[in-house]
C-alpha cells in the first residue's frame, strides 16, 4: 500500500498574547496509507486538532512538510491551497451545517465552489443524500434534523467532490453512544465501500474500537505511540496509551479500587493480559495446579477489538505465588502484581 | 383638543408623511448598502478573521467612532458645504444616509461576529475562496440578526428625519415644528407624532416578520 499522507517532521507554534509561544503540535512524522483507517487519540489539548487542521492545511506548519496525494500542501499557492482542500473532506463536531442552506443545499455546497455545473450537481447531491439515507429530508433545514442525522448531512456534504481522504475532528464526541455507533457504521461504509481514507481525531475510545485499523498517540503535541489497533490496546507501550487504554477498557483496577479490594483479600493481587492466544485459560489455570496456587478472580474484563479477543483478569493469588509469577513469565504469558 | 388646524393643513400633512417616506426608505437603502460594506469589511479584517489585518481593521474603526458619536443635529450642519443641493429632502437624505451608514457597519460588524466561525472554517476546507465565504456563507447565516439590526436603523433614520425638519428637510418633523409648534397647535402635533409611530410600529412589525423567516431555517 502507498502512503496518501506522509508528515516529516511537522511542528505548529503559536504566538501567545503575552509574547510566549505554545507549541501545539511538535517535530510529528507520520504515514497514513490509502484506504486506511487511522485514529488519533489523546487528551484535551494534546495537539489534535492541530494536526487534523494540517492535514487539509486550515493551519500552516511552522517547520516540516505535510504530503497529501504526493502535493506538498506547505509549497502550495493560496489558489492551489484551495483545490487541494476541496480533494479532502472534514467533518466537525458541531456538524458546522450552514443553517441558511437546506440539507441538499449543503451537500450541493462544495460541489457549487468546484464549479459543478447545475444538474450534475443536482445529480451528486441525490446519490449522496441516499448514501447517507436522508433522501427524504433534501429540502428540510439543518435546524430541523437531529444530531445524528446533521452528522450524516456533514459527511455528505465532506464526500461530495470525491474526495480520497476524509478527515473526522470528534465527529461523534456531540452524539449519545447509539447515534455515535450509526455515524461510526456509516465512515466504516464510506471506507469499506467508496475506498475513502479516514484519519479520526477523537478522544473517545469506543469510536478507536469501532472503526480504526491504527491508532496513534498523542501527547504535549508530540506522537508518543502508533500501531495497529489490536496492538496498543492489548500491550499499550507508553504511559499516556496505558492511561488512555484502562480509561476506556476498564479492565484493570484503578489504584483506589486495588486500595478496596486489599481490605477483603489479604492475598497478592495479580493482573494477567488476555490475548487471542489459543488455550491460553488452560495454561494459566495449569501454572496455578501445578505451582499450589490458589486463585480468586476479583477484576477483569475481556472483550474483541477487531475480532480479537483482549482484555485483563486479576488475581487474589495466595500459596506459590513466587512460583507461579515465574511459570506464567515463561509461558510468555503476561503477569503484573499490581503494587 | 382642538383639531382644525390640522383639518387646514391636511395636504401639507399628506406631503410630509410622503417626504418621511421617502428620506427613511431611500436613506435606508443608500445607507445600508454603505453600511453593509464598511461591517463586512469591519468583520473580514478582525484580526483571526478571514481577511485579519490589524492596521486596516483599527484604522476602520477609527473612522467609524470619528464620526458615530456627533449628534445628528450638528452633522446636518457639518456637512452643510458637502451637500449637493443646500437644503430640502434631498439634501437631508444625502445627510441621513451618510450618517446612518456609520451606525449600520458597526451593527452588520456585530451581526456577523456573531456567526458561527465553524461554518467559516467548513466552508474553508471545501476550498471556497475568501470573497465567495464572505458573500455566499458569512451574510447568509447573519441574515436573521442583520435584517433586525436594519429594523432598528430604520427607526432609528426616522427619528433623523423629524430632526432634520429644523433644517427645512421637509417631512413629518418639519409639519410638526413649522404648523404645530410654532403655532402652539397642539393637535397638529400629536397627528404628527401618530403618524410617525405608525411608520415604526409598522417599520418594526415587517422587520420582525422578515428576521423571523430568515431565522426560521
Amino acid at each position: 500500500m502507498s502512503a496518501l499522507i506522509s508528515l516529516t517532521k511537522v511542528s505548529k507554534s503559536f504566538d501567545r498574547r503575552d509574547g510566549s509561544t505554545v507549541t501545539a503540535v511538535d517535530a510529528v512524522s507520520l504515514e497514513v496509507a490509502k484506504g486506511e483507517v487511522l485514529a488519533v487519540i489523546g487528551y484535551s489539548g494534546a495537539g489534535k486538532s492541530t494536526l487534523v487542521r494540517l492535514l487539509n492545511a486550515l493551519e500552516k506548519p511552522t517547520s516540516g512538510s505535510v504530503v497529501v496525494a504526493g502535493q506538498d500542501l506547505t509549497k502550495l499557492s493560496e489558489g492551489d491551497l484551495r483545490t487541494a482542500r476541496s480533494k479532502i473532506g472534514m467533518i466537525f463536531q458541531q456538524f458546522n451545517l450552514f443553517r441558511s442552506r437546506t440539507v441538499a443545499g449543503n451537500v450541493a455546497y462544495p460541489l457549487k465552489v468546484a464549479g459543478v455545473a447545475k444538474a450534475e450537481r443536482d445529480r451528486r447531491t441525490a446519490e449522496l443524500l441516499d448514501f447517507v439515507g436522508l433522501l427524504d429530508r433534501a429540502h428540510s433545514y439543518p435546524e430541523q434534523l437531529s444530531g445524528g442525522q446533521k452528522q450524516r448531512v456533514g459527511i455528505a456534504r465532506a464526500l461530495a467532490t470525491n474526495p480520497p481522504l476524509l478527515l473526522c475532528d470528534e465527529a461523534t464526541s456531540a452524539l449519545d453512544p447509539e447515534t455515535t455507533s450509526e455515524v461510526l457504521a456509516l465512515l466504516r461504509r464510506v471506507n469499506a465501500e467508496l475506498g475513502v481514507t479516514i484519519v479520526v481525531i477523537t478522544h473517545e475510545m469506543d469510536a478507536v474500537r469501532q472503526i480504526a485499523d491504527r491508532v496513534a498517540v498523542m501527547e504535549n503535541g508530540r506522537l508518543v505511540e502508533i500501531g495497529d489497533v489490536y496492538d496498543v490496546f492489548s500491550d499499550p507501550q507508553t504511559a499516556a496509551a496505558q492511561r488512555f487504554v484502562r480509561s476506556a477498557t476498564h479492565d484493570r483496577p484503578s489504584a483506589e479500587t486495588i486500595g478496596r479490594l486489599r481490605a477483603h483479600h489479604p492475598g497478592r493481587i495479580v493482573s494477567v493480559r488476555i490475548t487471542d492466544e489459543p488455550g491460553l485459560q488452560q495454561r494459566i489455570d495449569a501454572v496455578f495446579r501445578d505451582t499450589g496456587t490458589s486463585a480468586e478472580l476479583v477484576y477483569g474484563g475481556v472483550s474483541e477489538i477487531r475480532e480479537r479477543r483482549t482484555g485483563s483478569l486479576t488475581y487474589e493469588l495466595t500459596g506459590g505465588v513466587d512460583a507461579a509469577l515465574e511459570a506464567l513469565a515463561a509461558q510468555g504469558v503476561h503477569a503484573e502484581e499490581e503494587a | 383638543m382642538d383639531f382644525s388646524g390640522f383639518l387646514d393643513t391636511i395636504d401639507v400633512f399628506k406631503n410630509a408623511i410622503w417626504q418621511t417616506l421617502f428620506m427613511s426608505v431611500v436613506s435606508l437603502v443608500v445607507s445600508g448598502v454603505l453600511g453593509l460594506t464598511l461591517g463586512t469589511a469591519l468583520y473580514a479584517t478582525r484580526p483571526g478573521n478571514l481577511f485579519g489585518n490589524r492596521v486596516v481593521f483599527v484604522l476602520l474603526g477609527f473612522v467609524v467612532n470619528l464620526v458615530r458619536p456627533i449628534p445628528f443635529v450638528i452633522f446636518l450642519a457639518a456637512i452643510t458645504p458637502l451637500q449637493i443641493a443646500a437644503v430640502g429632502t434631498t439634501a437631508v437624505t444625502f445627510a441621513i444616509s451618510l450618517a446612518a451608514a456609520f451606525a449600520v457597519a458597526r451593527i452588520v460588524e456585530q451581526s456577523l461576529i456573531n456567526v458561527d466561525p465553524g461554518v467559516v472554517e467548513a466552508a474553508r476546507a471545501v476550498g471556497a475562496s475568501r470573497i465567495r465565504i464572505l458573500l455566499g456563507v458569512v451574510i447568509p447565516e447573519g441574515l436573521g440578526p442583520l435584517i433586525l439590526g436594519y429594523t432598528f436603523i430604520f427607526i432609528g433614520i426616522v427619528d433623523m428625519t423629524a430632526q432634520a425638519g429644523i433644517v427645512g428637510g421637509g417631512g413629518l418633523g418639519e409639519y410638526a415644528i413649522t404648523y404645530g409648534k410654532q403655532r402652539y397647535d397642539y393637535g397638529i402635533i400629536y397627528v404628527a407624532v401618530l403618524a410617525i409611530i405608525i411608520i415604526v410600529q409598522v417599520g418594526q412589525v415587517v422587520g420582525n416578520r422578515l428576521a423571523r423567516n430568515a431565522m426560521r431555517r
